[in-house]
């Protein structure tokens, strides 16, 4: 549900369609843009790279959302397409020399490969059995990282080359910082047109009703390989980025888990949403580092409570999922959008 | 020779208890449509919860049994009424989700009391000496594993052939609506799959627990079920009993037949899974699944 401004009519479809719909929102925007460019320069390292993580979680849940909450493929391989890119990546820069430029695209391609290769079920599959089947793929990778050696260092990783322009290297948090957030703006704006364009509009197509957009003319196997290849180059992105960041890589990061959070996040920030993918990255990013705090302020208090909440956090994680699926099932960004319409109409609400 | 029929033995130990969760897993997902991720949670907490009893509070086997069974009754009906009955008409992805969350929630709990270090059951619930069996020394907790698991799948088989509520819950497997108009209460048979998903699983969870000990990796259970439950069709009952011993006793091959052949370790946890892509690849609707067909 949209809400306009008293008087703002549109005259053609374009104006509609228009990404920034108001001059206040695009001063908003650009204004946004602009301090987020300023960031490092106000807040402290420790905050920076925080801002850091969310950063690549967003391009990751944009990945998963294009193919989850857009397409309405399950996925629940991503942590393993996070870990193809990031392995993927290093590989290219230590044993071929590319440079990380070109490297990071290079691993975007491949894990969209690679998603390809499991998304091959869609065709015949649909719902639940795909879950299952990008389970096993999240299962296989993983058993793939520890065992493949030679590409991934097995159980102890591998060492990811910072990448470097001329003089610059980036192995800072503030430098990391402007390529981190350079590539997840270009990402949104990305996602955001693709929704504008006939391939977003035949996502959606695909997900609302498959057999209606069949009947459409939507190649339907054709739809549903290309969201898998689209969001996988997103996952890949991502985790070269990580990579990157971390500057060292292990298989321990692309569990199961890592799936589940980010499934997390879009379910919480509102599945087949742009804004919804960044809500949901940064609510779940942010979200252990306030379990953290207040862990460690329980157990400043009450020493054995610190320790329970402890041994429970990711229980807490499960109980805010639950709670948002039962609550709100529509995330973050639709009650965002309830919230704006109920104060841009305030008091006098219909 | 000897090595295999060791390794086929304890496979179809195995998997007789894989068909037990799968069984659970089968029953929720036919009669109400929900994808339980939480199936091994459920193995988990009700092999902790008789570990409490049997261990903690020194409560003898047969009065422990029993109160685990009660214990996975209330649990199961707790989850379909507090968090799976505000999701009927959810996509499926809110409803895999929530299943999700639910394990994680059940897994906390399972550690915030008991902790991650492994336990074992003491005393345990079979004795300890082996049978011979053609010459092969068999250990009673695998035979009363098997034996347990059959009798309890052939009884499940009878509950849903020939019970009022058996039939009443394919009905409702069939079609929720059809089965409201003729009387019979849907709540009351979601309310029944879960309670009997939670208690299968926590039978499964008590011998597994006798044989291994337990741990919280044992919800990795849960997620094996998959491919148990693929391979016998999603919607079968017997499909997944079936599909369960062929997994248990085809990891075990495979694990021990490629670790002496090729020195590949750990095959033993990727296995299923990768029958699980094949399956999906060639067949998949399984063995006794029901095809789905449409056409434009």
């Amino acid at each position: 549900m949209s809400v306009n401004y008293c008087g703002d009519f549109k005259q053609s479809y374009k104006d509609d369609m228009r990404v920034m719909q108001t001059p206040f929102i695009r001063i908003c925007i650009f204004s946004f843009i602009v301090f987020l460019y300023a960031f490092p320069f106000l807040a402290s390292t420790y905050v920076v790279s925080t801002v850091n993580v969310i950063g690549i979680a967003v391009i990751g849940a944009l990945g998963i959302n294009i193919v989850t909450g857009f397409t309405g493929q399950i996925s629940l391989g991503q942590g393993a397409f996070l870990g193809v890119g990031a392995f993927a990546c290093s590989y290219f820069m230590r044993e071929w020399g590319i440079p990380f430029w070109v490297a990071m695209p290079m691993a975007g391609v491949f894990t969209a490969a690679v998603g390809m290769v499991f998304g091959i079920p869609s065709l015949r599959l649909k719902g639940l059995y795909l879950a299952i089947a990008t389970l096993a793929a999240q299962f296989i990778l993983e058993y793939l990282f520890l065992h493949m050696d030679m590409f991934t260092g097995g159980s102890n990783g591998v060492y990811f080359p910072s990448p470097e322009a001329g003089p610059v290297v980036f192995d800072t948090d503030q430098s990391m910082y402007y390529l981190i957030i350079t590539v997840a703006i270009m990402a949104v704006v990305f996602a955001t047109n693709l929704f504008r364009s006939k391939d977003g509009r035949a996502f959606v197509a695909v997900r609302d009703h498959y057999l209606s957009a069949e009947i459409m003319g939507i190649h339907l196997f054709r739809y549903r390989l290309l969201s898998f290849a689209v969001s996988s180059f997103y996952v890949g992105i991502a985790g070269s980025l990580w990579g990157a960041y971390t500057q060292y890589i292990t298989p321990e990061h692309f569990t199961i888990h890592e799936s589940i959070n980010y499934l997390a996040m879009i379910i919480i920030g509102g599945l087949g949403s742009v804004l919804g993918s960044i809500y949901g990255a940064v609510f779940m990013t942010l979200l252990p580092q306030v379990l953290t705090v207040i862990t460690s302020w329980a157990a400043h208090v009450l020493p054995s409570v610190g320790d329970l909440i402890m041994s429970i956090k990711e229980g807490i994680f499960g109980l805010i999922v639950i709670l948002f699926l039962v609550f709100e099932p529509d995330g973050m960004a639709h009650r965002w959008s309830l919230i704006k319409a109920y104060w841009k109409l305030y008091p006098f609400s219909y | 020779m000897e090595f295999y029929i060791q390794l086929v033995v304890s496979g179809l130990v195995l998997g007789s208890i894989y068909a037990l969760v799968a069984l659970g897993f089968a029953i929720i997902y036919k009669s109400t449509g929900v994808v339980n991720f939480a199936q091994g949670e459920f193995l988990m907490i009700g092999a902790y919860f008789c570990f409490g009893m049997v261990v903690q509070f020194r409560v003898p086997w047969f009065w422990a049994f029993v109160l685990t069974l009660i214990f996975s009754i209330v649990l199961g009906l707790l989850v379909e009424r507090l968090i799976l009955r505000p999701m009927i008409g959810e996509p499926i992805i809110s409803i895999i989700m929530v299943t999700i969350g639910l394990s994680s929630v059940l897994r906390s709990i399972v550690q915030a009391i008991w902790g991650t270090q492994i336990q074992v059951y003491n005393p345990p619930l079979f004795p300890d000496a082996p049978i011979q069996i053609a010459g092969m020394p068999v250990s009673q907790v695998y035979l009363w594993s098997f034996g347990l698991s059959l009798v309890l799948l052939v009884l499940f088989g009878l509950f849903f052939k020939y019970s009022k509520a058996g039939v009443a819950m394919r009905a409702t497997a069939f079609s929720n609506q059809v089965a409201l108009s003729m009387g019979i209460s849907v709540k009351q048979i979601f309310a029944l799959a879960w309670c009997i998903a939670s208690v299968v699983s926590a039978i499964g969870g008590i011998l597994i627990g006798n044989i291994n000990g337990i741990n919280s990796q044992l919800a990795h259970f849960g997620l094996k079920v998959f491919p148990a439950v693929i391979l016998g069709g999603l919607d079968s009952i017997l499909g997944a009993a079936l599909g369960g011993i062929i997994i248990g006793v085809l990891e075990n091959l495979s694990d021990g037949i490629l670790k002496t052949l090729f020195g590949l370790q750990g095959i033993k946890e990727v296995a299923p899974f990768v029958i699980l892509v094949v399956i999906l690849m060639i067949k998949p609707y399984g063995l006794f699944g029901t095809e789905e067909i449409e056409r434009v």
